[in-house]
Formats: C-alpha cells, sequence, structure tokens
C-alpha cells in the first residue's frame, strides 16, 4: 500500500515532465499510450469490475473517431463540438447496442458485441461517399482548445500531449471513482455471482447497462482523441481485432486492479514501438506474453506485482 | 428473371457454404466437446493453406501433387493441432472462459506473425489440379469446375461427419463427452482423449477447408482472421455445438453472401452479422442449439 503511495505521484510527476525530455516521436507514442490506457481502462469496467467480456470495444472507439473526424472536416472548427460530438455519437451507439446485448450471458454476450463491433466495420467500410471507405478520412486537423478568454493551439506535439494528459487523466479519475463507489461494488457483486446479486434486489440488467454506457462513452472519448492526435481513421478501428487490443491491454496489466490496463497499454504500445522498429512481426512476441500471462500469470503484471508485495 | 444467373449465384453460393461448412463444422465440434471457441481456427486454417503452398512446391517436380499436397498437409495442420491441445489447451479448461478464449487469441497472434515472417505478406494463389480445371456449361453459363468439386467435397465432408458421429463407436463417444462430460467421464471412457482427438479433427477439417478453398480464394496471412468470424457467424446462428446448425448455418451464410453480392453489393456483409445479431437475441442458442 505504501508502495503505491510513492509511485502515483512518480509516475503523475513523469508524466508532466516527459514533454521536456522526449523527443516529438517519443511524445506522440507517450500520448497514444494515454489515450489506449483510457480505452483499457473503459472496457476493463465492463470486464474486471462487472464481469462482461465485450469483444466489440472497438465500435465505440471508431464511431467516436470516425465522427469526430466528419465533424472537424465537415462541420465545426470547435474542440467542444468535435469532441463532443464524438463522444455523443459513441455514448447513443453504447446505449443502443447495449441494451440488446446486456440480458445475454458470457458467451453470448461477447458474440453479440463482436456481431455489432463488424456490423459497424463493414457500415463504415463501404458507405465511401460518407466514410471515405477503405481509403478512411484523412487530413484531421486539430481545432484549437478556445476557452473564451484565451485560445490554445493543439497541433504542436507537447500541447496535444497536456491536452490528452488532463483530459485521461480526469476521465480516469471518474472511473477511478465510479468504480470504488457503491456503484462499483453492485458491479463487482454482479461479476462474482449475477443470480445472488439479483436475490438482493439489483436490477442486474440494468446496472449491466450502466457499466456498458459508461465504457462505451469512455471508449468514444478515447477514439474522439486518437482521431485527432492521427489525423487519419480507417475503418481497421472498428475491426474485431482492433477490440481485441485494449482486451489484452488489460489482461496483461492486471485484470482486477484499476492500474492494470494503463500499465498494460504501456507495455503494449512501448513494446510494440521497441520491436515494430526492429522487425515487424512485434505480435509474434505479444501473444508469446500473453500466452505466458494466461498460462502463469493470470492476475496480470501489476496483479503479480501487488501480490508479491503483499498486498493487503 | 435470368434463371441461368440466378443458378449461377445459387450454386456459388452453394460452393461458399459447403466451403464454409467444412470449416465451421470443426469449429462446432470443438465448441460442443470442449466448450471452447478456439479463436485460433482461422488461423489453423490458414495454416492448411500455406503449408499446402510450401509442399506444393516441393512437389513441383513430381507432377499432379494437389491430392497428396492436400493430405499431408490438412495432417500436418492436424498434428499442430494435437500439440496444441496437449500442451496449452488443457491448462486452461479449468479456468474463466476469458482465459481460454484469450490463449486461442494468444495462439491466433502467434501463428498470424509466423506466417507473414515464413511466407511473407504477400498473397499467393494456389492453384487447381489440371483434372478440375476450366469450366462447366451451366445453363448456358461457364462455372468452373472446382466449384462444383467443392459442392461435391462438402456433401461428401458432411456425409462422412454425420456417418461418424452417429454410426461410429468414436463418434458416441465424442457425442456423449458432448452432453455431459462428467457422466462420460465415469462411464470410464478416456475423455482427455476424446478432446484431444476433438480438437484434432477440428484442426483437420479447418487445414482442409484452407487448402482447397485456395484455387478459389487468395491466400494472403490475415485470411485467418476474416474466416473466423465467418465462422463464428455461421455457428451462432446454427447453434453453437450443432452440426446440423452449422451445415444450415453455412448454408444461410453462403447464399446470402453470394445473392448479396450480385444483388446489394454493399449491404451484403453487413446483412450476415445483422442475422448473426438477430439470432443471438432473439434465440441465442441459435437455430439447432439445445442449452446455453
Amino acid at each position: 500500500m505504501k508502495i503505491k503511495y510513492i509511485s502515483l505521484p512518480i509516475f503523475v510527476v513523469a508524466a508532466i515532465l516527459a514533454p521536456f525530455v522526449m523527443s516529438n516521436y517519443w511524445i506522440f507514442i507517450v500520448t497514444e499510450v494515454l489515450i489506449m490506457a483510457l480505452f483499457a481502462s473503459s472496457l476493463n469496467l465492463l470486464l474486471g469490475y462487472t464481469g462482461l467480456l465485450s469483444f466489440g470495444q472497438g465500435a465505440y472507439y471508431a464511431v467516436g473517431a470516425y465522427t469526430t473526424a466528419l465533424l472537424v472536416k465537415n462541420v465545426s472548427s470547435s474542440l467542444w463540438v468535435t469532441v463532443g460530438g464524438g463522444v455523443l455519437a459513441a455514448l447513443i451507439i453504447a446505449i443502443i447496442v447495449g441494451s440488446l446485448c446486456v440480458r445475454l450471458s458470457e458467451l453470448y454476450f461477447a458474440m453479440l458485441t463482436l456481431a455489432f463491433s463488424q456490423m459497424i466495420y463493414f457500415i463504415v467500410f463501404q458507405w465511401r461517399s460518407f466514410t471515405g471507405g477503405d481509403d478512411g478520412l484523412p487530413g484531421i486537423l486539430r481545432p484549437p482548445l478556445d476557452l473564451g478568454v484565451i485560445s490554445i493551439s493543439l497541433s504542436s506535439p507537447q500541447n496535444f500531449y497536456y491536452f490528452t494528459l488532463i483530459l485521461v487523466a480526469l476521465s480516469l479519475w471518474f472511473l477511478k471513482t465510479v468504480a470504488e463507489s457503491p456503484l462499483g461494488y453492485v458491479f463487482r457483486s454482479i461479476r462474482d455471482n449475477p443470480k445472488r446479486a439479483e436475490f438482493t434486489g439489483i436490477a442486474v440488467n440494468r446496472f449491466r447497462l450502466i457499466s456498458f454506457v459508461i465504457a462505451g462513452f469512455f471508449s468514444g472519448l478515447a477514439g474522439s482523441i486518437y482521431a485527432l492526435l492521427a489525423g487519419f481513421v480507417s475503418p481497421e478501428l472498428a475491426f474485431w481485432t482492433k477490440s481485441g487490443e485494449p482486451v489484452i491491454m488489460t489482461l496483461v496489466g492486471g485484470i482486477y486492479t484499476f492500474f492494470g490496463p494503463t500499465v498494460g497499454a504501456a507495455i503494449y504500445t512501448i513494446l510494440h514501438t521497441f520491436i515494430a522498429s526492429k522487425t515487424e512481426h512485434w505480435l509474434l512476441y505479444f501473444g508469446l506474453i500473453l500466452l505466458v500471462i494466461v498460462l502463469a500469470l493470470p492476475e496480470g503484471v501489476l496483479g503479480a506485482i501487488e501480490k508479491w508485495r503483499g498486498k493487503s | 428473371m435470368d434463371f441461368s444467373i440466378l443458378f449461377s449465384v445459387f450454386l456459388v453460393g452453394l460452393a461458399t457454404a459447403m466451403l464454409l461448412f467444412m470449416i465451421s463444422s470443426g469449429l462446432t465440434l470443438v465448441f460442443g466437446v470442449l466448450r471452447i471457441i478456439n479463436f485460433a481456427h482461422g488461423s489453423l486454417y490458414m495454416l492448411g493453406a500455406y503449408f499446402g503452398l510450401s509442399l506444393q512446391s516441393l512437389f513441383r517436380e513430381m507432377g499432379s501433387t494437389f491430392w497428396l499436397t492436400l493430405i499431408l498437409s490438412s495432417l500436418a495442420v492436424a498434428a499442430v493441432g494435437g500439440i496444441v491441445e496437449l500442451f496449452f489447451l488443457r491448462r486452461v479448461y479449468k479456468a474463466a472462459h476469458i482465459y481460454q478464449l484469450l490463449l486461442t487469441y494468444a495462439l491466433v497472434m502467434i501463428i498470424d506473425a509466423l506466417v507473414k515472417m515464413v511466407w511473407g505478406l504477400d498473397p499467393m494463389s494456389i492453384s487447381e489440379p489440371a483434372a478440375l480445371s476450366g469450366s462447366f456449361e451451366m445453363l448456358g453459363r461457364p462455372f468452373p469446375v472446382y466449384a462444383l468439386f467443392i459442392i461435391l467435397v462438402g456433401f461428401a465432408m458432411t456425409i462422412f461427419l454425420w456417418l461418424f458421429l452417429v454410426r461410429s463407436r468414436y463418434g458416441k463417444f465424442i457425442r456423449a463427452a458432448a452432453a455431459d462430460v462428467d457422466i462420460t467421464n465415469a462411464l470410464g471412457i478416456n475423455v482427455p482423449l476424446i478432446f484431444t482427438g476433438v480438437f484434432i479433427l477440428g484442426s483437420w477439417l479447418a487445414a482442409l477447408g484452407g487448402f482447397l478453398s485456395g484455387p478459389l480464394m487468395v491466400t494472403s496471412p490475415d485470411m485467418g482472421v476474416v474466416i473466423i468470424i465467418e465462422c463464428f457467424a455461421v455457428v451462432v446462428i446454427g447453434g453453437m455445438g450443432s452440426l446440423q446448425g452449422a451445415f444450415v448455418g453455412s448454408l444461410l451464410i453462403g447464399m446470402l453472401n453470394s445473392f448479396g453480392a450480385y444483388y446489394i453489393p454493399r449491404l451484403s456483409m453487413v446483412f450476415v452479422y445483422l442475422l448473426m445479431a438477430i439470432i443471438l437475441i432473439a434465440k441465442p442458442t441459435g437455430m439447432f442449439g439445445a442449452r446455453g
């Protein structure tokens, strides 16, 4: 416990100072880590806390990304409108899909989230006139951050990094608060024993939906930020393999800890960057790591560290 | 209404369906007995094609090698399946479902990466044997002989699987294990051996599908992740664990794909997943699935 209280401030300070010591290339990478940390943490609210394996979070990520991209290109140059619109779209889709999915048990739930994700992929892929289809949407400019009194440009990697850092930190704080609140305990009781939860009067499906919608909201936010980071979106963001990324990150980092997914996102992205520069077959190494985790370290890296440190 | 076109589209749908059935039958069998959704099933399918490619070039001097290659590549992948089950899958039978899923997903990553390493990223093609090349005239339109062959093989495979599962002794053991593992075990039947055997059978079927699909489709490193989702659709619609379900599901999706590609090309894929979603919402256990 003591260790955790020391390490969090260290990370915060490191995060704030990072852009001063890193090249633009690395700032981009770390920004991406932040985005994926949000994506994975939102997934973990569903998976680790509520016990629902969704293999379709890529759908909300992609909806957020594409909506923001389309808004920037066609409608508005206001940051609030574009990102807000992206998140709103993802939220709506999450509500619709979620209400259809949550009554299904484990395996069928996963399959249905997969099916919806693929549907969105093909709609995005085929609707060339609207979404650019296979070519995606390039040239997404970052709107400036307009705070009324001042307008801050986000085109520099440093500025965009801080923007992302603040958004992600706020989101993670919100998610953590939810996870450790009575609502979070309801989620966990549903995860541990849905029947018993139902017997104690909890409307299981309604709370599953709440969890699903919160997860979809933040997945959409992650996607929106990504669209502005990369300046480009393509249909792959909705393909099922994209949805697998937050699941892997969560598992590798630690499924039953709050910061596990963040750790997993960091490991995944940094490994990707390191290995991808040496060989294009980095997924091989990541697959091997995942294999080791599943067979030997199911509680993930952070979980194992906490266990080793003798958590209370 | 041009019947000859309709008939062509129908035949294409049938060929796609039979190919899909060959591959999905393995997936549904594995689920029915082992209760595991094998994400790596698509990768095994892909391995069947790639092993076949290499064997074909190895045997090039020997002339007609299609059949030999088919047998050897599918057996090789069956062996891979056996290794996977014995050394990896066995360790997670008792674990939560998510770990089983993620194990197979890890295998997808590993196998797909290995394929790219060994064979490269470029799409390749497997050519049909000389005896099956060319086309037939069907109602005035040309139709590839090879596709007709696939339709016949598909039906043959269906009958073979049905006979095996219903009439043979081992088939009965497999169906018993699928119905109730504990009682089957209590009856003294070697359940772990059945698990391994079914996984090997599933892998063999996937590999057969992979190599046989070669002349009809492009062989590329992403064929695994693409086919697995179609197989999921088949198996969900038909009912997980049900072979008749896989057959009917394959027919449905094969026809949907074929007629969809002809009449509503932009939306056909969406319809497949829409159907999958509808089944999951209305009757999650699928058309022929019994229990959840």
